[in-house]
């Protein structure tokens, strides 16, 4: 039990995809706007992260590694990233509207998230068994999503103050997540 | 056709006016992973450059015949392709530095503004005026990973290019390196002050009151 509780706050927030490993940047300042938006972009990404790390695990294992094509993992890994998110694409069209509509471009740019890719990369550099690629993937992925909804949280309530005019919009969400990175860095400690 | 002025548009905008990071917030991930050096951040920037130009005109030369339901299978396809030869190429002429790039490198496939650009230009526009757009972000996107390379490298370790400029003091000098430039932060803080440099310059991309 305590060994399951150690990974997951490792995973959480120790080696944080986002402000620790800084994958899935562009998503992550550009879609952190309203709490309400993150969060459903935080859902989709753990949702597809916890679906293709055990799928590329199943493919670089049973298939890839047997023939002695680990070159082609690459292109592989992305191909089943591709396939996912525009399955995710079509259901959100049809079942949820307004996500679906409130994500917009940032949808298919899941895709490119390299947040996802990474998952399925450090799966394979880890050396992970089955068991921990699932729980790798749904917990790399939270930690995501508990980033990226607190960096909306700050921006909703920066909306509110006095920033100089140059650096209203993007430039002050840098400096926020720059701050956020080095709070982050605490966790490195435990 | 194209004219001139459209050409000139599709290079010179991307550099300032819609700069791929300052100003699109497009490939940041590695703008912040490897802005420590800066011979580093020159081979990305040919890297990203030569992946963007190449899978922009096949996009480009194919978009009529994509399948809208398909398409970003299609076009991860053709960048994954071209990822990988730009991989191999820089495994056998430049060993060393492919080796500090890492998986950075292969990350290129998911670098957003190559996917960005193939979707929001190349799917446009005929294949000549694509190449010309791809290398307009290219060097965009190389002109913001030189400068904070800079700042990084400079103050981080006193050198520009792994030459020695300001004389640590592990070396025997004076200079006292900056630990935090070396950190992830302080890219954040550098491309933050960029844009706010960029925007003062041009107000006419500030937002406006919310």
């Amino acid at each position: 039990m305590e060994f399951y509780i150690t990974e997951f706050i490792r995973n959480v927030f120790v080696q944080n995809l986002a402000l620790s490993l800084f994958l899935g940047m562009c998503t992550f300042l550009a879609v952190s706007q309203n709490v309400k938006t993150a969060l459903g972009l935080g859902v989709a990404v753990t949702f597809v992260q916890a679906i293709t790390v055990p799928v590329n695990y199943m493919i670089y294992h049973y298939i890839l590694v047997p023939c002695g094509v680990e070159y082609l993992t690459l292109i592989s890994f992305i191909g089943v990233i591709a396939a996912l998110v525009q399955i995710l694409e079509m259901f959100l069209d049809r079942y949820v509207p307004s996500l679906y509509n409130a994500l917009g471009i940032f949808l298919p740019l899941i895709t490119v998230n390299c947040a996802i890719l990474a998952g399925s990369l450090f799966m394979v550099e880890r050396s992970m068994d089955f068991g921990q690629s699932i729980r790798y993937g749904f917990e790399s992925g939270l930690g995501w999503a508990i980033s990226i909804s607190l960096l909306a949280a700050i921006r909703e309530r920066m909306q509110y103050s006095d920033v100089p005019k140059g650096l209203r919009g993007i430039g002050i969400v840098f400096i926020t997540a720059g701050l956020m990175a080095m709070g982050y860095m605490v966790f490195s400690g435990i | 056709m194209a004219t001139a002025k459209e050409y000139k548009e599709a290079f010179l905008s991307p550099l300032f006016a819609t700069n791929p990071i300052a100003l699109s917030v497009l490939g940041i991930c590695s703008a912040l992973a490897v802005t420590t050096k800066m011979d580093t951040a020159l081979t990305m920037t040919i890297a990203v450059t030569s992946v963007l130009v190449c899978s922009n005109f096949a996009v480009s030369l194919i978009r009529n015949h994509i399948p809208s339901s398909i398409r970003m299978i299609v076009q991860m396809v053709i960048i994954a392709a071209m990822v990988m030869i730009v991989d191999l190429v820089l495994q056998a002429f430049a060993f060393k530095l492919s080796k500090s790039l890492s998986v950075f490198v292969s990350l290129i496939i998911t670098n957003c503004i190559i996917m960005g650009r193939a979707e929001a230009f190349a799917m446009k526009n005929p294949p000549l005026l694509s190449i010309v757009d791809g290398l307009g972000n290219g060097f965009g996107y190389g002109l913001i990973l030189m400068i904070v390379s800079f700042f990084r490298e400079f103050f981080g370790s006193g050198t520009i290019f792994g030459f020695e400029v300001l004389k640590t003091v592990n070396n025997g000098g004076w200079y006292m390196p900056n630990g935090l430039m070396i950190l992830a932060p302080s890219a954040f803080f550098i491309i933050g002050l960029i844009i706010w440099l960029f925007k003062t310059i041009n107000p006419k991309l500030q937002e406006g009151e919310k």
